[in-house]
């Protein structure tokens, strides 16, 4: 599945003000390992992004998401599925 | 280099190192004598025992002693054995038909704790294709429950019924099976749940409601069931947990259903199946405790007695504390030097609260987290309340 521009756009906006000053942000981005995200501001951003798109986002698929793309990639497939 | 399994500890050594600058109680707690119910010897002081959940202060009432050593000299210390196997003794038995007739509910499941009930109810009641809708503010044993089941898991946001009632509707085209869990009172700040609102959400969805009433239970109703007797809306709560290790003063959890399958719980859940039963004392002094709880409604005038004067205390001092008044009151503070110094500042005082660091503490905030009991004596709450004004300075 190839990345949707308009949603990477959205979620780089949610996820801009969590991240430090200066840090370039892109789809190959680790939340974690590069962001530095704790737990806490993990579920900031996924609240924020459930608002936005209108969805629920499990926590069972978090596992799978290590960089801004996977992430991406799961609010497709939840966007998708309708 | 050859990496180890120990590697990734090192991040919370360094954090404990840290925390250990600040203060060097914080990993060295230990009770060594323990003195009643509301007072211990902690590291060579005599402290009084404000963030205990002993709050009937029930854990060394003599009639639940007494219990417990006639259980042991009978039955032995322990089972040694899965409920499944030998390990359901008469006691067991008589202690699920106590709580089933307490709750006025059909039927019980005793655990061996608080957190296994958790684990059990949820790994086992909802399954994958299925959704547990939880409060995000709640316990860790219930997000490892969620985990251990395969449901597919969803939050919403703490204590915001209208939060839920969007996520109920987000499902309606699934036609799934729905379970909504909150909690009656919340570990951390002490705040109720909206038990109506989320009652009527869930009712207008068709979902199914456990409440975990661990903290709740001998402390809120008139009879002492909860916040869902408190709220007036049992007969909408499903599933009822909770654990015997706080107003109980015990060890232990349960489950409570008008849900005749509740039983059939049992021969599928793995946390009920293979672990040991709780030994005959425990059952023991349980069973007396929730005769005591049921029957003896002014310890729960005590609790609270203690708990108004213990908040309305901390608010005139300026603390910033949970929303409402409840035996949990917690201070929460913003800048960890400053939590460590007050925390310190009571211990020194002959006063032991919680000191709870994120990211166990709801918004990323540390807390100072107390809690009040129907056994601290006013003179005991006057010294807790007289430690906190002088530690404020």
């Amino acid at each position: 599945m190839e990345l949707d521009a308009k949603i990477l756009k959205e979620i780089l906006e949610i996820i801009a003000p969590f991240v430090p000053a200066g840090q370039q942000v892109s789809e190959g981005t680790d939340m974690v390992a590069d962001l530095g995200l704790d737990s806490l501001k993990v579920m900031k951003i996924v609240e924020n992004v459930e608002d936005s798109f209108d969805i629920s986002i499990p926590l069972n698929i978090l596992p799978e998401v290590r960089t801004v793309g996977d992430f991406v990639m799961q609010i497709q497939k939840i966007t998708g599925e309708g | 280099m050859t990496m180890t399994i120990f590697d990734k500890f090192q991040q919370l050594a360094a954090a404990r190192q840290q925390l250990e600058q600040h203060a060097s109680d914080f990993f060295n707690v230990v009770v060594e004598e323990i003195i009643s119910g509301t007072e211990a010897i902690v590291n060579g002081r005599r402290m009084i025992l404000a963030g205990s959940n002993n709050y009937l202060g029930l854990s060394f009432n003599a009639d639940c002693i007494e219990a417990a050593c006639q259980a042991a000299r009978e039955e032995g210390t322990g089972t040694t054995g899965s409920r499944m196997a030998n390990g359901t003794f008469s006691g067991h038995v008589a202690l699920e038909k106590e709580l089933a007739e307490y709750f006025n509910r059909r039927g019980t499941i005793v655990f061996s704790t608080g957190y296994i009930a958790n684990l059990a109810m949820l790994s086992t009641l909802v399954g994958p294709g299925e959704v547990i809708l939880l409060d995000a503010d709640c316990h860790a044993s219930i997000y490892d429950g969620c985990r251990l089941g395969g449901a597919e898991v969803i939050r919403f946001r703490h204590n915001d019924a209208a939060d839920l009632e969007k996520r109920l509707g987000r499902l309606e085209q699934r036609n799934t099976n729905v379970l909504v869990v909150a909690e009656g009172l919340y570990s951390m700040l002490g705040d109720r749940a909206p038990l109506a609102d989320i009652v009527a959400v869930k009712q207008k969805y068709g979902a199914y409601l456990m409440v975990d009433e661990a903290h709740s239970l001998g402390v809120l109703g008139e009879n002492g069931r909860g916040l869902a007797e408190e709220a007036g809306v049992e007969e909408g709560v499903d599933f009822v947990v909770g654990t015997f290790s706080k107003s109980l003063g015990a060890i232990g959890g349960f489950c409570v259903s008008n849900h005749p399958e509740l039983n059939l719980v049992r021969y599928a859940s793995r946390p009920y199946v293979f672990t040991a039963s709780s030994s005959p004392s425990i059952i023991a002094s349980t069973r007396k405790a929730l005769q005591i709880l049921s029957t003896q409604s002014q310890l729960r005038q005590r609790l609270w007695d203690n708990a108004n004067l213990l908040y309305s205390t901390l608010q005139e001092l300026g603390l910033a504390l949970g929303p409402e008044v409840s035996p949990i009151i917690a201070a929460r503070f913003e800048d960890m030097q400053e939590v460590f110094a007050f925390w310190s500042g009571l211990l020194q005082r002959g006063v032991y609260v919680n000191l709870v660091l994120p990211p166990a503490t709801p918004d990323g905030r540390c807390l100072l987290r107390c809690s009040v009991s129907a056994g601290h004596t006013p003179e005991q709450m006057e010294t807790i309340c007289r430690a906190f004004k002088e530690a404020i300075g």
